[in-house]
């Protein structure tokens, strides 16, 4: 049974969203994205280095016409910020679905979500197809909602920290309030954190540093790839009720 | 020596001296990037690519070039 993933009116067969930063070279990048089997990749937007000429280019190694570039406004702390680091990406090559992250603290990265409601509201107001990043709290993720957001992305636990879903009854809640996919951004640390997003029923997730600092970051990708089809089988299956005792597996009766 | 032909203006926050008149498609030549992995905004204007050709660089203008780069 076919089970796409749609966002904003496109489909997409991998459910896993990866992020293209802190590889040790684009060959990594390029190897672990195809190994994670992404059909979306998160890019950032960054002043061009004038004084080296001829460098490499992201671009160069992840073809954007053969996967789907989702700028970020990763690093920007205002909603001026980031609606500029976004009308600059849509720019470049007509990138109309982004990821909005407006961050509110340095140590924990944690999105302030005043100005990430007062950014996507512009945004769709302008035309882009929102994807944002957020706290897990189900009145602002409503409220992204309302404004117009394409994709509801709250955080498992801060990014780059790697321990994985913290707040399960609350993403749990989130995704079925909501009426847009619920992506989980962020904490994911290893395959593990990523089936347990996918079995809390959400719609795909999003990593970078799980699969960028494992010492193996293609294998640690294939693994993310298995990960989140493992997880949305798993929800889509039902799984069994739990009891508090034992259930024999073996039939009861003849026995010898 | 021929100095009167140089203007100065702000790339990408730092200062960098052009020949004077030049647009925007000719400065992109100079810098060997090519256009359509670029964005650029001139004095926090977004120039749209069609745009380049007429768009003449003057003394003291504020020009950022931005590309994609690995993030998550």
């Amino acid at each position: 049974m076919e089970d796409v993933f749609t966002i904003a009116n496109k489909n997409f067969n991998s459910r896993l969203i990866v992020g293209t930063g802190k590889y040790k070279s684009f060959e990594e990048t390029a190897n672990a994205v195809k190994a994670s089997g992404a059909d979306i990749v998160t890019v950032a937007v960054r002043r061009v280095n004038i004084l080296e000429k001829n460098q490499p280019l992201l671009m160069d190694y992840l073809d954007p016409k053969s996967i789907t570039y989702l700028p970020n406004t990763a690093g920007c702390y205002s909603s001026e910020e980031a609606l500029r680091t976004l009308r600059l990406a849509r720019e470049m090559g007509g990138w109309r679905m982004v990821k909005l992250e407006v961050l509110g603290d340095k140590k924990t990265l944690y999105p302030n979500m005043i100005e990430t409601i007062k950014s996507t509201e512009i945004l769709v107001k302008e035309g882009f197809d929102v994807m944002v990043y957020c706290t897990d709290d189900p009145i602002m993720t409503k409220k992204l909602e309302d404004v117009g957001a394409c994709a509801i992305m709250p955080l498992g636990a801060p990014i780059g920290s790697g321990i994985g879903i913290q707040n399960k009854t609350n993403i749990a809640l989130i995704k079925e309030q909501s009426s847009v996919p619920v992506i989980v951004d962020a904490g994911v640390g290893t395959a593990s954190d990523a089936t347990i997003a996918m079995e809390l029923g959400c719609d795909g997730v999003l990593l970078n540093t799980a699969i960028a600092e494992a010492k193996n970051p293609v294998l640690m990708a294939e693994a993310m790839k298995h990960a989140v089809i493992a997880g949305r089988k798993a929800f889509k299956a039902v799984r069994m009720k739990k009891r508090q005792y034992a259930s024999a597996s073996s039939p009861q009766r003849n026995l010898i | 020596m021929n100095n009167l032909n140089v203007a100065k203006i702000q790339l990408n926050g730092n200062p960098y001296e052009i020949n004077d008149g030049i647009n925007l498609n000719e400065l992109l030549n100079m810098l060997k990037i090519q256009k359509n992995k670029v964005a650029i905004e001139v004095n926090g204007e977004i120039v749209e690519k069609n745009k380049y050709t007429n768009l003449i660089l003057n003394k003291n203008d504020k020009v950022e070039i931005v590309k994609f780069i690995g993030g998550g």
